[in-house]
């Protein structure tokens, strides 16, 4: 991996924010460089988040993405707003519970999880963001399953520590999603 | 080495303010800082400091006036509309000589202008803000780490030199999360003779005043002072410089738009142009033999900023307007992508004989685009 | 030869600017005995405002500062939370403390900031040169007001006092005058409760002082002191209009 750059867009409300802050520490544990930029403002209160996540093995130049490697959507929006930025060759994760649409590009890989269906049948109904970030982790060829569950550990603060289980579930099952 | 950790570059400036010593923290709500205030308030009880939300923020850097007059290390943080309130303060704290420690996490203005981030206040933080002759430490983090061993040195510095420090960041690294340690703390402590402590009924009692009604002792008392920024400006200036050794363009930037310069930078010298960075740490003291040295080398020099051009003019006096300057800016709380400053670059390297034309000139402001 | 009579050790020997007949040095005065009667003027802090005690500094022999205009409660909260143990007063006058710095005023008394507050109260701007102030009376002549203050076009003068003691925050809110050898004896006994209420942790406490201001109201200060009685008193009527502490006792009782 040299540079990976994860943008990662939804409403505000659905874990945006924390699926990128997953990706951000996973990448930190792993001894590479990252950045995690959120968009921030009154757009957050219920209208659309997104968060920028690059993880690159030199030191992060801009932490602004403009043309991301990977984008993981969660609303349509999003999507519209997003998809021709994507590099050639780059991967789309739609949410195809929440978006119909298909994306007309042929030159990226699409990937379509109906992930808060997922979360909703796991009983983790609002882990549909960390669904997303299983099937990526297993997908993306830059990134690696190994080592989520000591990511997860970190993430969710020592007074909490029974939402490690859920977040797991909803990640384990997004890795194993099969289309 | 310190255990790595991910943090906001605001809550960065909150802890390393705390590492550094300070336990008193007046502020006023504002975004997009104000995860330094949440940060202070969580923290602050707990380690025997004071966290207070001010009615404004002008009384907040009024408490920091009092605080600072106190002996103590205290800071406030807002952001721009907010540090235009705060300016009758910081020029209190200027005409008194008494430390303060101030941060600027900048957004778009003039006005009540917009939230996203911006470099539009360097004017402000460089040039004045309040009335009268004064000078701040302008110190411009370009990355989380930064905003923490900034915070740690502006402490320092302020209580050195008895003057206001303060951190011009920008919406983009307060609110951005980057790996961070903080094994490099080198709290330094300064005798504060001058301090309100009481007298204790054993000295002379202190006073801490602006006022000089006296002409003669208020410009003796400007010219001491100007001593102090003299030696500021000769022992303090910071900047990094990149891949300038052999460079031929010369581009200038601070704080988030210079790290959007530094991938343009390495992008045009994979195209061949020998490209490099000069980026000032410190705004004020503003890093001028570097600038000097470079303007003997270049053939031009491009200011990548968030504003109108603001720090192009310290450029062209730095460089005596011996090269060219242009600018490739964005406003608003936009960010040039590196790609536009990439063309800013070619644009300048097709100079000839070191003369920019008009139309050379790449801002979209001044083409009227975007 | 016996002492009878000496300055407060809490003022140094520098000379008071104010102008004859003006009540600033008696206002002083009390404040300086104050300090001396309970012992703290080495733990004392005070800060001085803008307007005609804008050099107080001089005058007060503990650790002083100057603050902005109207942001002295601001400043000496922020010495009063660093410095707990010491004892932090403002002074200020009307156009200081219930115009510009009004916010400071009202936000340092809904928190019961533990310190001590002396507003002097002349009904005009006088360092400036005898501007309407807050305080300035309806009809009353200055220079921002020469045809009279009228309260259909500025609005009404603002009672201070009777204005904090709507706040639950404050601990003692009480008005007094210096025209008279009576009112003085009451003011020392007010300003010195504000200080002791301070001393023993009770928070806020406010003493606004009825003063005169000949040079500016364009009158002898004799003739200056009667007005404070025909026309300040009766729109700002003496008296004490909060004391949390003595409002418990009575309660208790």
């Amino acid at each position: 991996m040299k540079t990976t750059q994860i943008l990662i867009a939804g409403f505000g409300g659905q874990g945006i924010l924390f699926a990128g802050k997953f990706l951000a520490y996973k990448g930190l544990l792993e001894d590479l460089q990252v950045s995690w930029l959120p968009s921030y403002g009154p757009e957050m209160r219920g209208g659309t988040a997104n968060c920028s996540v690059i993880l690159s093995e030199t030191p992060v130049g801009s932490p602004i993405i403009t043309d991301p490697d990977v984008l993981i959507v969660m609303n349509l929006p999003s999507l519209q707003k997003y998809v021709d930025a994507v590099v050639p060759g780059g991967q789309i994760y739609v949410d195809s519970t929440l978006i119909h649409e298909k994306v007309e590009r042929t030159d990226v890989d699409v990937f379509y999880i109906p992930a808060t269906q997922m979360a909703s049948d796991a009983g983790v109904s609002t882990l549909a963001n960390m669904v997303l970030m299983g099937h990526v982790l297993k997908n993306n060829p830059q990134l690696t399953f190994d080592g989520t569950e000591t990511t997860v550990q970190k993430l969710v603060p020592p007074t909490k520590q029974q939402l490690v289980d859920l977040n797991m579930k909803a990640l384990q099952a997004g890795r194993d999603y099969q289309p | 080495m310190a255990e790595r950790v991910l943090m906001k570059g605001n809550e960065a400036i909150a802890e390393a303010a705390i590492r550094a010593g300070c336990r008193h923290y007046f502020g006023y709500p504002i975004t997009p800082q104000t995860e330094i205030a949440a940060y202070m308030a969580k923290r602050m009880p707990k380690i025997g400091g004071v966290f207070l939300q001010a009615e404004s923020e002008i009384a907040s850097i009024n408490m920091v006036y009092g605080a600072a007059a106190a002996g103590m290390r205290v800071m406030t943080s807002s952001s721009s509309p907010g540090i235009s309130l705060k300016s009758e303060g910081l020029s209190y704290i200027a005409g008194s000589d008494v430390p303060a420690f101030v941060v600027n996490v900048q957004r778009g203005g003039p006005g009540l202008g917009g939230i996203q981030p911006s470099q539009s206040d360097y004017f402000q933080a460089t040039k004045g803000g309040g009335h009268g002759d004064y000078r701040m430490i302008v110190l411009a983090p370009a990355s989380v780490q930064e905003m923490a061993s900034l915070t740690v040195k502006g402490f320092n510095l302020a209580d050195k030199y008895r003057m206001t420090a303060m951190i011009l960041a920008d919406g983009t690294i307060g609110q951005m999360m980057e790996p961070i340690s903080f094994e490099d703390v080198e709290v330094e402590t300064y005798d504060k003779p001058w301090a309100l402590t009481g007298t204790g009924m054993k000295r002379e009692h202190n006073i801490v005043n602006s006022l000089y009604l006296k002409p003669d002792e208020l410009e003796r008392t400007n010219f001491q002072r100007y001593e102090k920024y003299r030696t500021v400006e000769e022992s303090e200036a910071l900047w990094e410089e990149y891949l300038m050794e052999d460079a031929e363009i010369c581009v200038t930037a601070f704080g988030i738009a210079a790290r959007v310069a530094k991938n343009a930078v390495a992008a045009a010298r994979a195209e061949g142009i020998k490209a490099g960075l000069i980026r000032p740490i410190t705004l004020w003291p503003f890093p001028k033999a570097a600038l000097r040295r470079a303007a003997d080398q270049v053939k031009a020099f491009v200011s990548v900023e968030l504003n109108m051009g603001q720090m192009i003019e310290d450029i062209r006096l730095a460089t005596e307007c011996r090269r060219p300057v242009s600018l490739c800016n964005r406003t608003g709380g936009m960010i040039p992508s590196p790609d536009q400053v990439l063309s800013s670059i070619q644009a300048a390297a097709g100079c000839r004989d070191g003369r920019l034309s008009e139309g050379q000139m790449t801002s979209p402001a001044q083409k009227g685009g975007n | 030869m016996a002492t009878v009579f000496q300055k407060p050790h809490a003022l140094t020997d520098a000379a008071l600017h104010y102008c004859p007949g003006c009540p600033h040095g008696i206002i002083h005065r009390l404040v300086a005995e104050a300090i001396d009667s309970l012992g703290i003027e080495g733990r004392t802090i005070g800060v001085a405002p803008v307007g005609c005690a804008v050099m107080a500094y001089d005058y007060f022999r503990c650790d002083m500062m100057e603050a902005a205009h109207g942001r002295a409660p601001a400043s000496a909260t922020g010495i009063k939370r660093c410095r707990p143990d010491c004892i932090v007063f403002t002074y200020q006058g009307d156009g200081d403390l219930a115009s510009i710095g009004m916010a400071e005023t009202v936000h340092a008394a809904a928190r019961n900031e533990n310190i001590t507050v002396i507003f002097v109260n002349n009904a005009i701007y006088g360092m400036t040169g005898g501007q309407m102030a807050p305080t300035s009376l309806p009809g009353q002549v200055t220079q921002t007001s020469p045809y009279g203050r009228d309260v259909t076009h500025c609005g009404w003068p603002i009672r201070v006092c009777e204005l904090l003691s709507t706040l639950e925050g404050p601990e003692y809110v009480a008005r007094v005058a210096v025209n008279s050898v009576k009112n003085v004896k009451a003011a020392g006994k007010a300003i010195e409760k504000a200080f002791r209420n301070q001393v023993e942790n009770k928070g806020f406490s406010l003493v606004e002082v009825v003063s005169a201001c000949p040079t500016n109201w364009g009158m002898t200060p004799q003739k200056a002191l009667e007005w404070v009685e025909s026309d300040m008193i009766p729109y700002y009527p003496l008296g004490v209009y909060k004391d949390r502490t003595a409002a418990k006792e009575a309660e208790a009782k």
